[in-house]
């Protein structure tokens, strides 16, 4: 499952994400990260099963963390279904069906937000 | 040889033994029944495309003020519309942006609205006359308090298109959606095996007159469309029909994020199938259309041509650049087109939508000139300093700060052993290394991605470029990457202000 961890800037200097994953022995993989001066924002993926350990253990640390269940909506009144993004999302959210519509795999996304500046009609949003 | 009349295929139509198909499913037939068979057999195939129609727009006539006034610059929603006619007569076309609002809103934004229902504000101003009196206008409308809206359309529908990608190291932002660094993808764009000119590239049916769906609506072709290339297999039509009778579905305002906005124009052509050779136009498939792949990255109209691929090799997903396995977006709507074929084939069945033939041909042959420019475009090389003073990398900042105050210049390009350019270094660089008390190597304070130019290019390129990249001055290199000579935002103002 897609989580976002949201820290604070007083612990954006501690190796957090490294402790979690040496305490909990649990694969945690980073898919976005921005961090400057004021806050750091991850976003990563972890294994379902061991949400609520990675959770506890980043809350013991200060961290926010937030379950993303759809990291990108499409609004379907707006899309055309002509596909520009399939060639730019790096993990294949989108790809044509046998009729050429376009499938929207959301559990895939890693908010990169290419997409989003590629659809010529504005029909692409990433969860805030 | 099998001959067939338009009247003997409206008599079909309007008597309901029609036979039609759309120009997917007449691939199979001719391939089965061959030409002749096909002919016999099918009276009309349709065609559709849906995609991105940058020469696009809507008269509009909004009846007279009281009391009267003859526009002479006129806003719809922020947006500007031609009105160099008579009073109240302009035209919103699709790629003019809001004043207010820049690329998010548009003119297709405003004929989208309309369309939908939705009221616009509209702002006019004027120089007064004894005639029309009044100097300025606001009021709100929407289509049905217009008396005209004609969508006429100087170029739409072309024939196919080029494929669009990117060998430089930063994302474009084209009309043809954002093209990534590195071959990171390649756009297209047209319908290929749906596409209505590639279904009759003789012109045979489609020409001046011809009925057509447009939006929703029938329409008609009034003739070939401007940059109309024949000769070139990229024709082009100009078409008009009445908004008032479209459908939203079909008539989609679009924006491309740095580039502007656009419209998303739904056309169907049926083709009439008076002959053979008509039939065995309309047997074209993706496999048999096939266009060229071009380098965006070079920002001339002579953009290089990386290859020639199919509109099926197109459509498989990827395609091959120089051994490099490109994944390929559409920008247009394959699934739309294939709505359009199918809703048309069903209006022509159901006896609402008769077809017709060119009351005259479009032009088969003829090119697409490029424009005539009787003012020289000056280079990089005729501008910039030839006298350029560069600094090896592992020269001390000292005697960085020693060259600058002799030279006077402001940059120093960073130059390797074999003088090749490794990097730029400023006086800001130095004051900073002074400030922060390092008194390195040039190559530790230098900026090493260096936005540099070479001579052949023209002043407008470079300065875009200086622009995009926030500098004010870029090294001049040859092909070796040897630095020839520094341009800087100064040399360019000087330039301008001589011409002034």
């Amino acid at each position: 499952m897609k989580i976002r961890i949201n820290v604070a800037p007083d612990i954006v200097v501690t190796p957090i994400i490294a402790e979690v994953i040496l305490e909990t022995r649990t694969l945690l993989n980073i898919s976005q990260a921005h961090i400057d001066s004021t806050k750091g924002e991850i976003i990563a993926d972890v294994p379902n099963d061991e949400f609520n350990k990675i959770k506890a253990a980043l809350t013991s640390r200060g961290a926010k963390v937030t379950v993303m269940d759809k990291p990108i909506s499409r609004d379907e009144d707006e899309c055309v279904e002509c596909g520009a993004c399939v060639s730019v999302c790096p993990v294949k959210v989108f790809t044509f069906g046998e009729d050429w519509s376009v499938n929207l795999d959301e559990g895939k996304c890693i908010q990169c937000g290419t997409c989003i500046e590629m659809c010529p009609h504005g029909a692409l949003t990433l969860e805030q | 040889m099998v001959e067939k009349s338009i009247h003997e295929i409206n008599r079909r139509i309007k008597d309901g033994s029609v036979n039609v198909v759309t120009a997917e499913e007449m691939v199979g037939i001719v391939a089965e029944l061959g030409a002749d068979g096909a002919a016999k057999e099918v009276d009309v195939v349709t065609t559709g495309t849906f995609g991105a129609m940058c020469s696009s727009g809507v008269w509009v006539n909004l009846g007279h003020s009281e009391p009267p006034i003859k526009m002479q610059k006129v806003w719809f929603n922020d947006v500007e519309a031609y009105t160099g006619l008579a009073a109240v007569d302009a035209y919103i076309g699709v790629t003019q942006l809001s004043e207010s609002r820049g690329m998010e809103y548009g003119g297709a934004h405003v004929i989208e609205d309309l369309l939908r229902g939705k009221s616009v504000d509209v702002h006019a101003t004027a120089y007064g006359t004894d005639c029309y009196p009044r100097k300025q206008l606001d009021t709100t409308i929407t289509l049905d308090d217009i008396n005209q809206a004609v969508m006429m359309n100087p170029r739409n529908c072309y024939q196919k298109y080029n494929v669009a990608t990117n060998s430089s190291n930063r994302t474009l932002h084209t009309y043809m959606g954002a093209l990534l660094p590195d071959y990171g993808n390649a756009t297209y764009s047209a319908a290929g095996v749906l596409s209505p000119l590639s279904n009759d590239p003789n012109y045979e049916t489609i020409g001046t007159g011809t009925r057509i769906f447009l939006g929703g609506a029938q329409g008609y072709v009034t003739g070939a469309g401007t940059q109309h290339d024949p000769t070139n297999k990229f024709g082009t039509i100009m078409v008009q029909g009445d908004l008032k009778k479209m459908n939203p579905d079909y008539v989609r305002a679009a924006t491309f994020p740095g580039y502007g906005t656009s419209l998303y124009l739904g056309i169907g052509i049926p083709i009439p199938i008076i002959n053979e050779r008509v039939a065995l136009a309309t047997a074209v498939s993706d496999a048999d259309i096939s266009t060229n792949i071009l380098d965006y990255a070079t920002a001339s109209r002579a953009r290089p041509k990386l290859g020639q691929v199919t509109y099926e090799q197109l459509k498989s997903g990827t395609i091959d650049i120089n051994g490099r396995e490109v994944p390929t977006s559409s920008m247009s709507s394959f699934k739309v087109a294939r709505k359009i074929a199918g809703e048309l084939k069903d209006w022509i069945k159901r006896g609402e939508f008769f077809v017709s033939l060119p009351v005259d041909r479009l032009p088969t042959v003829g090119v697409f000139k490029p424009m005539l420019q009787t003012q020289e475009t000056p280079l990089v090389g005729d501008i910039m300093s030839g006298n350029v003073v560069t600094i090896k990398q592992d020269a001390s900042v000292y005697e960085a700060a020693k060259k600058i105050i002799e030279s006077e210049f402001n940059h120093l390009p960073v130059v390797s052993n074999n003088n090749s350019l490794v990097g730029i270094v400023t006086s800001w660089d130095i004051s900073k290394a002074v400030a922060e008390d390092k008194f390195d190597l040039v190559e530790d304070i230098m900026t090493k991605d260096t936005v540099k130019a070479i001579s052949g290019e023209t002043i407008d390129i470079a300065a875009y470029r200086l622009d995009q990249n926030n500098v004010s001055a870029m090294p001049v290199v040859d092909k070796n990457d040897q630095v020839i000579g520094i341009i800087t935002s100064d040399d360019i103002s000087k330039l301008l202000a001589r011409r002034c």
